[in-house]
């Protein structure tokens, strides 16, 4: 299969696009999707234009779009809708939390929820509060969602088709800084694995756990701690649920010393859930305590002097690696 | 009680005999917890049975329903096994969610029954999304909504009937509008009815006798008959009574004793009673047989609900994920 060079927005809309060819139950919606093209351009990468009855644009409704869902899925569709920032999707909590979350369960397994809720994340352009947030730990928290939060236009295309295809409801988050990152991208259809962690980077003496945007600002950091002799590993999460805790554990059998990465803010965040694992279950593998570097216990702030105190940089990682090493 | 047509006679009698199938199995399920049998709550649909029956006559089998936490009444009228509902009751292996739900998502989807559910108004996006699935992939079937008057004042109802009606989706929303919201009664948390709610969606809304199961079914009839032509939603605004409070330990001391009294008359089970009489269409004999079939049915349900065995501990961790 060829590569082609594309950004990691054109791989979503790529995956749409093979998944709706494949598969008359796929639908996508939510609001501006249609004729406008998504606000982040999404569904404007020829999804639309491919689709224009199966791509539908809805009301403001967060709640209807993400509950609608669950009746379709339920009813035997595979709707992949899409709440335009995270920051919205609490308003639909009870639909991904309480319904589509539990539909298989809590009726003994009779119904299925294969549906997608995609949704973009992050901060860095100055966005503010209401605009900005990463709030993946809230659904991690809840089982019978899966979690998937994708790093790079590869994983993003891959996951997304993986996603479709699963018969449970999963929360794929994209972070909107990494829309316009390029990278090398398989034409045509191919899977991406969930639950499957990726070793971005082999090193010997530390391990930086991380996911979404933070996985470039740690290999940026790995690249800083080269300079200084320091073999930093680089491990991609990929997805939070199911966690691919062997690739953790693995990983720190090799390197002996924990950093965990991520842009949400520290306290209640998901790194709290890997140091426990790392803690609990690789407790003899570590050589050091384990060290986590998060966004503040802040709002996410509207001014770019502030917005860049709020945001996790590689010199932020690299301090981090240094104090952990001494 | 206006019945213009002959040929509804059998289907009266039918109506009758599934109403009191309703009646017996919450009567039964009524008595078992109080004696402390049954664990969590207990909702009764008793008083409201003409709706589930009515509605439920004029539906095919592969047409989708949603419900809510008072929801038995709706499984029976669709068709669902009462020994499997006691069995859901009492968090057995042979209920239909294997004992993981009880009387609050009590659901057989073979039925296309999606559910009861424990969030007041949730039903309203579920079903609301069935219409979808009816719209775009099962063409011709359509999607009823069972909801609470109080449910209405949810911004679920809002937002699901503005997408019904801009999609033209193949839904039903029928209200059981018993005046009450758990205690507090629809004067203090509604200024206009509920049926004149649909106005702000551009589809109509009626007002329907909910105790009188004939004027029922030919509401569900006409609504159903406009779904499944592609016309759009109906909204019906089905005036009726629970016979007890919202719960069971609920004792409904919020409610007019008088009030109370005058709607036990119109009991819907009375009215289509008095009605096969006066027609001639039954007999006291007649539906006094059906009542004492109802009840062998209940006690024989209730006795392969109460005895199929409880779950094994491994249930817990089974179905959080399917594949």
């Amino acid at each position: 299969m060829a590569n082609i060079t594309m950004n990691y927005a054109e791989a979503v809309a790529d995956a749409l696009k093979l998944e709706m060819r494949r598969d008359p139950d796929v639908y996508v919606y939510g609001e501006d999707v249609g004729k406008f093209g998504g606000s982040f351009g999404v569904t404007g990468y020829g999804v639309f234009e491919e689709f224009p009855d199966r791509v539908l644009d809805t009301p403001i409704s967060e709640t209807a779009i993400v509950g609608t869902a669950v009746g379709a899925a339920a009813a035997g569709m595979r709707p992949c809708v899409e709440i335009l920032f995270m920051d919205f999707l609490p308003i639909a909590m009870d639909e991904l939390c309480n319904q589509a979350a539990k539909f298989h369960y809590m009726f003994g397994g009779q119904m299925k929820c294969p549906m997608v809720v995609r949704t973009a994340l992050g901060a860095g352009m100055g966005a503010a509060a209401h605009h900005s947030q990463s709030l993946e730990a809230m659904l991690c928290h809840i089982p019978g969602l899966k979690t998937v939060i994708p790093a790079t236009p590869y994983d993003a295309k891959g996951l997304l088709i993986s996603s479709i295809r699963d018969d449970n409801p999963v929360a794929f988050l994209e972070h909107k800084m990494l829309y316009s990152l390029k990278g090398e991208v398989p034409e045509g259809d191919y899977t991406v694995p969930i639950g499957k962690a990726d070793l971005k980077r082999e090193g010997t003496d530390v391990t930086l756990v991380c996911y979404s945007s933070m996985v470039h600002r740690c290999l940026e950091a790995a690249d800083g701690l080269e300079k200084d002799g320091v073999h930093a590993e680089v491990l991609d999460l990929r997805t939070l649920i199911p966690m691919d805790k062997d690739a953790i554990l693995n990983s720190l059998a090799k390197t002996h010393r924990l950093v965990i990465v991520h842009e949400a803010c520290l306290t209640g965040g998901f790194g709290g859930e890997i140091a426990a694992i790392a803690a609990g279950e690789g407790f003899d593998l570590l050589d050091a305590p384990i060290v986590r570097v998060a966004g503040p216990d802040t709002p996410v702030p509207f001014s770019p002097a502030l917005e860049a105190e709020f945001l996790v940089n590689a010199p932020r990682i690299i301090a981090a690696v240094r104090g952990l090493l001494g | 009680m206006a019945v213009e047509n002959a040929a509804l006679k059998p289907t009266l009698l039918d109506l009758y005999r599934t109403m009191t199938r309703i009646r017996t199995f919450e009567e039964t399920a009524h008595k078992e917890f109080l004696k402390g049998k049954m664990p969590g709550f207990l909702h009764l649909y008793s008083g409201q049975e003409a709706i589930a029956a009515g509605v439920m006559s004029v539906l095919q089998p592969d047409d989708y329903i949603s419900s809510h936490h008072r929801g038995h009444g709706h499984l029976i009228a669709k068709g669902a096994d009462t020994g499997r509902m006691f069995a859901e009751l009492f968090g057995r292996v042979d209920g239909f969610c294997r004992g993981k739900g009880g009387s609050m998502h009590i659901a057989d989807s073979s039925l296309n029954i999606l559910g009861a559910n424990g969030v007041v108004g949730a039903c309203v996006h579920i079903g609301t999304g069935a219409a979808f699935a009816c719209k775009h992939k099962h063409r011709g079937r359509v999607s009823v909504i069972f909801l609470g008057d109080a449910a209405t004042n949810r911004g679920t109802f809002h937002e699901a009937l503005n997408l019904a009606a801009i999609w033209d989706l193949p839904a039903v929303y029928v209200v059981e509008n018993n005046l009450y919201g758990v205690a507090n009664c629809q004067r203090d948390y509604m200024k206009v009815e509920v049926a004149g709610r649909a106005a702000g969606y551009g589809f109509p809304g009626v007002t329907v006798d909910g105790n009188d199961v004939a004027a029922v079914r030919e509401a569900a009839g006409q609504a159903v008959a406009r779904a499944r032509a592609g016309q759009g939603p109906t909204l019906l605004d089905c005036r009726t009574w629970r016979h007890w409070g919202h719960f069971i330990g609920d004792a409904a001391a919020y409610r007019d004793p008088e009030e109370h009294k005058a709607w036990l008359k119109r009991d819907p089970l009375i009215l289509a009673a008095d009605l096969l009489r006066s027609e001639k269409w039954a007999t006291q004999a007649d539906l006094d047989r059906i009542q004492a079939e109802a009840e062998e049915e209940m006690l024989a349900a209730l006795d392969f609900g109460k005895n199929s065995p409880l779950p094994g501990k491994e249930e817990l961790y089974t179905h959080v994920y399917t594949g």
